[in-house]
Formats: structure tokens, C-alpha cells, sequence
């Protein structure tokens, strides 16, 4: 540590930190614009001037170190000044420079209202310019469909360069000419690649960069912020749904350091149009082989005689991925107690059972713990895809120290360098008996980490590679005292809560693909379940949200509320319960899901024992307790969970390992109906096919 | 300096790929930087590669340039256009690039822009028989021969109009040309006649150790004057600096500091002397010890003392001490010397005082103040 004097303060600060920390420590605030603290240094805007005293002329904070600064004469610690003359002079200039070419658009600026620039002119800008020249004019860059451009505005921090480039892992930003003619673009105006490039708007300090879904929708100051989590993966990460009325104008990221930092891959973000289109507004009931619209009482009549029909054993409910806990357990509920066993949320088959413990399904060694570990091995996943945020993850542990990473599966980019063991459960026996030469990494690690990916447990032989992997856990000491290195990594933000409250076969229960299988069914529940293909024969109700895949199966449809509209828990794949709040109204006659589980409940003659949400969330308590602790994640004995698995009977089979996600854009229901995955997943199947040319 | 972009679809090859000594040549230049840092080739790459093609790089070309070494393509191409060296858009095959920077400026580079102009047409125009293309560049560092121009790796000076326009035909045609200045003189060496550095004695040898030749003859003279006084002795050898280049601490004699350091130490002599004395003695026997009695005056000079309460830290009672010592005048105390000085401030139990508050040093400007 080292004493520092910011502004008459002293302080003790590491001495490695720059000028810019330490003053943030001593709570002086430094405007900034090309300064990032999740990326790399450029030292370019020249915004964060301040004085060291005895140092002849300002010098840029961010890129100064607390380490660089001379002492006093006498050995007194360096003194800075943030407050000045001649640092406000300073930044005055810097302002007025910035703003030579900078366009007055303010008005017509889609980042009006949230704009740096805009908001440090008012401390450090002039209210007239001696600039008389023209101003530069720069041509716009079409750089992909979700990034609107506007060149005029920019003013070169290179922060989304660095971005795309160190977070993303994906260089297709560049400054091409130099001094006055430099430029952002990407190579000929291609669009960029990354899963993660909207995060370039959040970064633009200015207006240059826009979100082009969002441009000229809504002025910040409109707009009803809801904090939140997404639901489009796994991983949970933190969001604010901005709404405007009954309508959700945009989702942006909030800091959630455990999780997702400041990230959010595009879909969470440009999902919002997909809230709107093709929903499910009214309950539909199919009469001669078509769908009528039909009341909330004639839905439940139809509902009610289907089941009165019908052997408990022959009705069943399979539950969605985008499905909160809450409804889950309604409907878990209101199943039992029509004594029904076949329950199922796991439409792709995976074999995680909450039998073999918690922590035989959960993501273990958590999305931080990453961080930490010194070897990775990826079984059958493709992060980047299931779980972007998670890769970001991977690829700044990469970053901080190269690391030995094994894949299993197919070879793809995912952002970082990797050693490709193999497609297909033989390398991953191979490596447990310690055959493979990547063994000796594990091995060599002391907090090694092996990811399963769904690729890997919705096959026929998971149970085999289950047990495959938990034997290289142990084998590889990835499960100690202080440390679980065994994480699965989920596709499906209902998994881990549907998992932990047991949403799975009853004894004797059919599991989702025998109960979609024809013939085995009279009555079927699906609570937003849109990726299985049920066969015709069952009479189906489909509750949900979008006119999707199991809306078209239907016989009767109950519309839902979709993860905007209702107040519901999420479980992560790291096990951690989270909170997403109701940002906006669900539309039309649409109700939250728990509410019409319910109302059906009533119908059925099995009435749910609460009446609102604050008592079905105290009986999710009394049964489950872990629920009760939002943003923690309930410990798990992961010793017992690994023998428990190494169990598992079965022998593997010598077949690839394929991700369960192809197109990344359209993984659900609400991605599904929106345009902008369209578009994105039309351009990234293009570049796909360009690629394999 | 413009917006600069590759060329247009319609100009670029639809191929590259890098000849067999570029090859072998660019492998040599990549062993040069460590693993992974393969990029750092870049700029010496794409300079070679400039040259293969013809002058300027094609799109084809900095793809494989950024192939070759696994960087993204942005990457490579932000660098071909921040160097203005790189050629973007095909050149002729002589690239003529003009100094357009004030020195060739005053003499004539305009000239030679018509030239250019006239037979080439605009800048970054490339002719129909794709000889010629020029461009006006900044310095090229060769002022002392302005005007002059770059033709693809050589310079071309001392141009004129005319020779200029024959330097052009010669190219054209293929006749051989001379590089350098186009005029009678020789690289940079002044132009007509020689105006310094004129006198032959310079140049024959003679000038050589004339210095020398007079500090031997002085030391004769020296040696024949002396010849009784005895051999000196050999002068023993010393370094210019014995402390060059070590951290010495020299003692600065009017630095504060060292002026502070002084005072303690007589300080301290001063409370030793005292010490050394019995307890019982006067303030005039303590006073003995350790300075020496100004001499004073029976009266004031003239009948009139001076008023000594000016002096700061002199008051009514000091006045009449000093006065009862003989002490009327500012010169009287502007004229003590250290002892003086010490024995007075200890008769006064004023040890030390006196200097702290410049007695003396006020009287001196209070005396001359009083002659004025």
C-alpha cells in the first residue's frame, strides 16, 4: 500500500493503481470517456486530467500509476488535485476539442438523456465554439444489424474496439486511417460476429454507437426501469427492462460482478420485440380441428372434461424452459394433488436427476469461481452458444494467464485457444483412466474444472458419460474442501429450479419423451413447453406466451405471462436463486402462470391451497427453504453427489458430442417470434455457410 | 491526407498469392520475433508485398499478408491505411512522388507540379499507359537539393522544367537516367563557386599541429628563462574529476542550511565555554570567555546618539545597556566582528539573538542611511 494526497486526503491505496483509482477512492470523481475498468488502458480522450504537484503539466489519470508518482522533497506522499484551476482549464480544453467535429445533434441523438458526453459538456463545456472551420464529416459503417452507426458523432476512444476485441474475443473492430480522417469500422463493413456485440452501444460514450432495433423508440427519461434477470440461457444475468407503458422499449445489462459483470449476449438484450409479436392473448379452445377463440371459463370447462376423463396415469405436464419456479410448483402442486406421477421438465431428455444430490446438476465451482481454476476441460458443450456469459468467463481467465483448456465435442471458435481432445465420449474414458495426455494437466491442476454440457446428457448413453465424468473429478481431485470443479452447464433458465423442486417422474412416472410419445397419453399439460413434439393422440393443453411449436399442438390454449410480466424466481445454472421482476403487463386477457394454474385448480375441483403469490411463494419456502435466499446459491455436498453419479450404470456409446444449441438466435419461443433474431440468425447461418465453403 | 480506402472492385486482381522469394524471405523476417508475436512482421511485409504488386496493395494481398500472419484482417488493414507509404489504388510504374514542403517550394517545386501536371494529369491519376502517377508528398529530406522528386526507390534533384521534362522522356522511352541532381553538381556540394573554407592552408597539411608548434615554442622560451631555478617536479597525473560520475556532497557555503549548521556549532562551543564557568560569574566575566569587548565610545559623537530602539529587538532597556557599554552609532554595531558580536550577546543573556534578529545587518543599512 501506498499514501497518496487526493485533494487534502490521505489515503492508503495499492500501488499499482492508477491515478484514476485512487481518486475514485478518495471519492473525487474523474469524468472519463475512453477509460473502461473491464478493459485495457488507451489513454486517448484525455478527459481525466489532473495535477501532481511538481509535475510540469496535467497528465491523464488512467494511465498514470499511483507507483509512478515522485514523493515530495521531504518524502511526503504525491500530491494530486482533481478540483484546480488548471485541471478544469485543462478539461475544458479537452472538452472543447472533443467537441470541434463532435455534431449539435443532441436532439435527433438517440443517446440523448444517457449520453457522457452530454452530461460532462454541462461541467466542462463552453457555451460557444471558436472553432470556425468545417466540421469533419464521416460516412457511416453498416456494422451488422443490431449496432446503428453514426460516424459524425464519434469521438475515437476505441472503447468498442477494445471491447470486441478483449471481452468478445472476436477482433472485428478497427481504426482504419489516422489523425483527423481516423475511423472505426469493421474489415469492408462486414457485420460483426460476436454474440456479444450490442454491448458496444452500452459502451459508446457518445451517440456514434446505437442500438438499431431501439433507434428513435423512447428517451431514457420515459422509460420505467425494472431490474431483473433474463431467462434466454442459464446463466441468469442481471438485466434492467426499460418499459414505456404496457410495452418493454429495451433490456440492458446491470452489474452483477458473480455473473455476468456488465455483459449481456444479444439475445438477452434484442429480445424485446419478440415480447410483443405472436403472443398469446386470449385462451383458445380447438374445435373441428381448428383453434376458436374461447372464454377463461369455456377454457377451463374443456380443460375439466378432458381430465375428468382421464386415469391419473394416463394425464402428465412437461414444463418449459423459460417457466419461474413459481409455476412450477402450481402446477407440481395441482398434479399432485390429482395424484398424477408423469411430470417431467426436462424436454431434451437430459438424465440430471435430483436424486443423485444438488450437486450432480448445478454448475458447481460458479460462474466467478472460473476465475479461479488453473484447467479446464469442456465435455460436450459449446459455452459460447449454451452460455455466452460463461465463456466471457473462460476467455478472461485465458486472458489473465493461459491455462490448459480440453475440449470434448466439436471443434468450434470459442474466443480462446484450446487443445481439441476429441468429438466423442471415448476421449473422455481415454482421459479418465489417464491414457490421454491431458490428463497430466488435470492432474497437474490444482483446481482443475470440468464443464458437462447438455451436448453430452441428452443422449442415450448420458447416464454412461454422466458417470464418466464425475469418475474424472475425482480422479483429478476437482472436488475438495474448498473447491468444486465439477459444473453442468445448462441451457434452460426453468432447469435448475424445476431440478430442485423436483419437477421430474414420480415413481413409475413417464419421463417428457415417453409421455409426448403417441398413444401414452390422454391428458397433457405442457406449461410453455415449445421444443417437444408431441404426437397426436393426447388431448394437450398448452399454457404459455407465444404462438410457438406447442401452441399449434394444442387443444387448449391458457395464455401466459412471459418473464417481463410477472414476478418470479429463476434458479442459474450455478444453483443461485434470482429474482426477475414484472416490468409490464402481460396483454390482453393473458394472466401470470401462477394464477392460472390456480384458477384451473378451481376448475378441476382440486383447489391450490393460496390465493396470491406471497402465499404460494411461503409454501415454496415451507417445502423448499433454499428458495427463501435470493441471490445466494444453497450449499451442496458435491463428494456425495460425484460418488452418486460415478454410479450410474450404462456403457457410452462412440458417437460425437453435438451442442444442443445450432442457432444460437432462436432458442425459444420469444427469440423465435422476434424479427431481430431473424435477421441475426439469417446473417449468422450466412456466415456459417461462408465459412464452410 | 485523405480518407483513404482500398481501391474499387474493378481495379483489384482477383487473385494474390506471394511469389516464391517473398516466400522464402517472409519466413527468414518471421523468425525473427518470438512465438506469437508473429504480427510484429507487418509493416516489412506488407512493404514487400507493395512491391510485388506492382507499387500498391491489393485487397487479395493484404487478406493473405494477414493470413500468413493469423491476424484478423481489420488488424492489417488498419495498418496499410494509417502509413501513407502504402499504396491503396494501383500506381503507374514510375510512382513519382513530389516534395511540395517550402524549401522545394522556393525553389520551384511549383514549376515542376505544371510539369506533372501537364503531362501526367491530377494527382493519384495513373496515365493510360500506366508509365506515370505522382503525388505531392511533405519533405523528403533533401532541401539542399530542391527541388527534387521521388521516382519509385530514388531521388531526383536539383530539378528544372526542363530537366525534369527530360528525366520524364528518358523514363519513358527506357533510356538509362541518372539519379541524384539533374544539374552539373556533384551529391550535395555547394553549387558555383566555392565561398567558404576557401584559404589552401587548410587543405595542404600545414595547418595541421600549428597549435601544437606554439605551445612547444612558448615552453622554450619558459625553460631558457628558468634554467637555474630546479627540475621541476613530474606533475603527478589526476583525473580531470576524481568524483565524476559519483555522488559527492559539497558543502555550499551560503546555502541556509549550511548557515544554520555553522551557528550550531558555535552554539554549542559558545554553551561549553559558559558551562566551564562558575556559577557565580557576571554577565561581563561570561561575556570575557567567550568574545572580546567592542571598544566604546566616553559620549556620543557630536553630543547626539543615534536612536538605537530602530534596530528590531532593540528596546529602551537594551538602548541603555548598549549605551552604558559605549554603544551610541549604528556603525558602532554594523562594525562588530564575531567575537564582538558573541560577547555582547552574552553580556546581554541574549545568546544567540543578535544574529537571529540581524542586529548587525540593520545597523549597517541604518547607518547608511544616516551618511545619505
Amino acid at each position: 500500500m501506498t499514501k497518496i494526497i487526493v485533494d487534502g486526503i490521505e489515503i492508503e491505496v495499492p500501488a499499482e493503481y492508477t491515478l484514476l483509482q485512487a481518486c475514485e477512492q478518495a471519492g473525487a470523481e474523474i469524468p472519463r470517456f475512453c477509460y473502461h475498468e473491464r478493459l485495457s488502458i488507451a489513454g486517448n480522450c484525455r478527459m481525466c486530467l489532473v495535477e501532481i504537484k511538481g509535475a510540469p503539466k496535467p497528465v491523464a489519470s488512467c494511465a498514470w500509476g499511483v507507483r509512478d508518482c515522485r514523493p515530495g522533497p521531504n518524502g511526503e506522499p504525491p500530491e494530486i488535485s482533481t478540483k484546480s484551476a488548471t485541471v478544469k482549464k485543462a478539461r475544458e480544453g479537452v472538452m472543447e476539442f472533443l467537441l470541434i467535429n463532435h455534431p449539435l445533434d443532441c436532439p435527433i441523438c438517440d443517446q440523448g438523456g444517457e449520453c457522457d458526453l452530454q452530461d460532462q459538456a454541462m461541467a466542462y463545456g463552453v457555451d460557444s465554439t471558436r472553432f470556425h472551420e468545417n466540421k469533419r464529416a464521416v460516412e457511416d459503417k453498416y456494422i451488422g444489424p443490431l449496432v446503428q452507426t453514426w460516424m459524425n458523432r464519434c469521438i475515437h476512444c476505441t472503447r468498442c474496439i477494445r471491447f470486441v476485441t478483449e471481452v468478445a474475443g472476436v477482433p472485428d473492430l478497427g481504426a482504419i486511417g489516422r489523425g483527423e480522417d481516423m475511423e472505426i469500422t469493421s474489415y469492408l463493413e462486414k457485420a460483426m460476429s460476436s454474440e456479444l456485440q450490442s454491448n458496444v452501444t452500452d459502451l459508446c460514450p457518445v451517440g456514434a454507437l446505437t442500438s438499431k432495433p431501439y433507434a428513435y423508440n423512447a428517451r431514457p427519461w420515459e422509460l420505467t426501469k425494472t431490474e431483473s434477470v433474463d431467462v434466454m440461457d442459464a446463466v441468469g444475468s442481471a438485466i434492467r427492462v426499460d418499459s414505456r407503458g404496457r410495452e418493454v422499449m429495451r433490456v440492458l445489462p446491470r452489474v452483477n460482478e458473480a455473473i455476468n459483470e456488465e455483459w449481456i449476449s444479444d439475445k438477452t438484450r434484442h429480445i424485446a420485440d419478440g415480447l410483443r409479436r405472436q403472443r398469446l392473448d386470449r385462451p383458445y379452445i380447438r374445435e373441428n380441428g381448428k383453434l376458436r377463440a374461447a372464454s377463461w371459463p369455456e377454457a377451463f370447462a374443456a380443460i375439466a372434461k378432458a381430465v375428468s376423463a382421464a386415469k391419473p396415469d394416463r394425464i402428465g405436464a412437461i414444463a418449459g424452459d423459460l417457466a419461474a419456479v413459481e409455476e412450477m410448483f402450481a402446477l407440481k402442486s395441482l398434479m399432485d394433488a390429482l395424484g398424477v406421477k408423469n411430470l417431467d421438465a426436462r424436454q431434451d431428455g437430459t438424465v440430471l436427476d435430483p436424486a443423485h444430490g444438488r450437486a450432480s446438476y448445478v454448475f458447481n465451482p460458479t460462474i466467478e469461481g472460473i476465475e479461479d481454476a488453473d484447467a479446464i476441460l469442456i465435455v460436450g458443450s459449446n459455452p459460447r452458444l449454451e452460455a455466452s456469459l460463461v465463456n466471457v468467463r473462460i476467455r478472461k481467465r485465458w486472458r489473465m494467464a493461459p491455462l490448459p483448456i480440453g475440449v470434448i465435442g466439436e471443434k468450434v471458435d470459442l474466443t480462446y485457444d484450446y487443445a481439441h481432445l476429441g468429438a466423442g465420449p471415448d476421449t473422455l474414458a481415454e482421459i479418465v483412466s489417464g491414457k490421454h495426455s491431458f490428463a497430466k494437466a488435470l492432474k497437474a491442476a490444482e483446481r482443475p474444472l470440468i464443464i458437462v454440457g447438455q451436448g453430452a446428457l441428452t443422449r442415450a448413453d448420458s447416464a454412461a458419460i454422466l458417470a464418466l465424468a464425475a469418475k474424472a473429478a475425482k480422479a483429478f481431485g476437482a472436488v475438495a474442501e474448498d473447491w468444486n470443479g465439477f459444473g453442468v452447464l445448462h441451457t434452460a433458465a426453468s432447469r435448475v429450479g424445476a431440478l430442485d423442486l423436483g419437477f421430474v417422474p414420480g415413481e413409475g412416472g413417464l419421463d417428457a419423451k415417453a409421455m409426448a410419445a403417441a398413444g401414452a397419453l390422454d391428458v397433457l399439460f405442457l406449461l410453455g413447453a415449445d421444443e417437444i413434439d408431441v404426437a397426436p393422440g393426447a388431448f394437450v393443453t398448452y399454457q404459455g406466451t407465444h404462438g410457438d411449436r406447442g401452441a399449434h399442438r394444442a387443444d387448449v390454449i391458457l395464455p401466459g405471462a412471459t418473464y417481463t410480466e410477472k414476478s418470479g424466481l429463476y434458479v442459474n445454472t450455478e444453483g443461485r436463486v434470482q429474482l426477475a421482476n414484472r416490468a409490464a403487463f402481460p396483454p390482453g386477457e393473458a394472466r401470470e402462470d401462477w394464477a392460472v394454474l390456480r384458477a384451473l385448480s378451481d376448475a378441476l375441483g382440486s383447489r391450490l391451497p393460496f390465493d396470491n403469490l406471497a402465499q404460494l411463494r411461503e409454501k415454496l419456502v415451507a417445502a423448499h427453504p433454499h428458495f427463501a435466499e435470493i441471490d445466494a446459491i444453497a450449499q451442496a455436498d458435491g463428494a456425495a453427489a460425484l460418488a452418486a453419479l460415478a454410479k450410474l450404470p450404462g456403457k457410452p456409446l462412440n458417437e460425437p458430442f453435438a451442442s444442443p444449441v445450432t442457432d444460437f438466435y432462436l432458442t425459444n419461443p420469444i427469440a423465435r417470434a422476434s424479427t431481430v433474431m431473424a435477421e441475426c440468425s439469417a446473417l449468422a447461418s450466412g456466415a456459417r455457410r461462408e465459412a464452410a465453403e | 491526407m485523405a480518407v483513404r480506402r482500398l481501391a474499387s472492385d474493378d481495379v483489384q486482381p482477383d487473385s494474390f498469392s506471394f511469389t516464391p522469394k517473398t516466400k522464402a524471405w517472409t519466413k527468414e523476417l518471421v523468425a525473427k520475433y518470438p512465438e506469437g508475436r508473429e504480427a510484429s512482421a507487418v509493416i516489412p511485409l506488407l512493404w514487400r508485398v507493395q512491391g510485388d504488386c506492382g507499387g500498391w496493395l491489393p485487397r487479395k494481398a493484404l487478406e493473405a499478408v494477414a493470413d500468413r500472419l493469423a491476424m484478423p484482417y481489420i488488424r492489417v488493414f488498419e495498418v496499410a491505411t494509417f502509413y501513407t507509404m502504402f499504396n491503396l489504388e494501383p500506381v503507374g510504374k514510375f510512382y513519382i512522388q513530389m516534395c511540395g514542403t517550402t524549401p522545394c517550394m522556393l525553389c520551384g517545386s511549383n514549376e515542376i507540379r505544371k510539369v506533372l501536371e501537364e503531362r501526367i494529369g491530377p494527382a493519384n491519376h495513373v496515365t493510360a499507359d500506366g508509365m506515370f502517377s505522382w503525388i505531392e508528398v511533405e519533405c523528403l529530406g533533401a532541401c539542399c537539393n530542391a527541388p527534387m522528386v521521388q521516382i519509385n526507390d530514388d531521388y531526383y534533384e536539383d530539378l528544372t522544367p526542363e530537366s525534369f521534362n527530360k528525366l520524364l522522356d528518358d523514363l519513358a522511352a527506357g533510356r538509362p537516367v541518372k539519379t541524384g541532381p539533374q544539374s552539373e553538381r556533384r551529391t550535395s556540394e555547394p553549387e558555383g563557386d566555392v565561398k567558404t573554407l576557401t584559404d589552401p592552408a587548410l587543405f595542404d597539411g600545414s595547418v595541421v599541429g600549428s597549435w601544437r608548434k606554439r605551445f612547444e615554442e612558448a615552453a622554450a622560451r619558459a625553460a631558457l628563462k628558468n634554467e637555474e631555478a630546479p627540475e621541476p617536479a613530474p606533475a603527478t597525473l589526476k583525473p580531470a574529476k576524481p568524483d565524476a560520475g559519483r555522488a559527492v556532497v559539497r558543502p555550499v557555503a551560503d546555502a541556509p542550511a549550511q548557515k544554520a549548521a555553522e551557528l550550531e556549532a558555535e552554539e554549542k562551543e559558545v554553551a561549553a565555554k559558559l558551562a566551564a564557568l562558575p556559577k557565580t560569574a557576571t554577565p561581563e566575566e561570561k561575556a570575557n570567555a567567550i568574545g572580546a569587548r567592542p571598544e566604546g565610545l566616553k559620549k556620543p559623537r557630536g553630543g547626539k546618539a543615534d536612536d538605537l530602539k530602530k534596530i528590531d529587538g532593540v528596546g529602551p532597556a537594551n538602548e541603555a545597556k548598549l549605551n552604558a557599554l559605549g554603544v551610541y552609532h549604528y556603525d558602532q554595531i554594523a562594525d562588530w566582528d564575531r567575537a564582538q558580536i558573541l560577547w555582547v550577546g552574552a553580556f546581554l543573556s541574549f545568546a544567540g539573538r543578535i544574529d537571529r534578529e540581524g542586529w548587525v545587518a540593520q545597523a549597517r543599512e541604518l547607518a547608511s542611511k544616516n551618511k545619505s
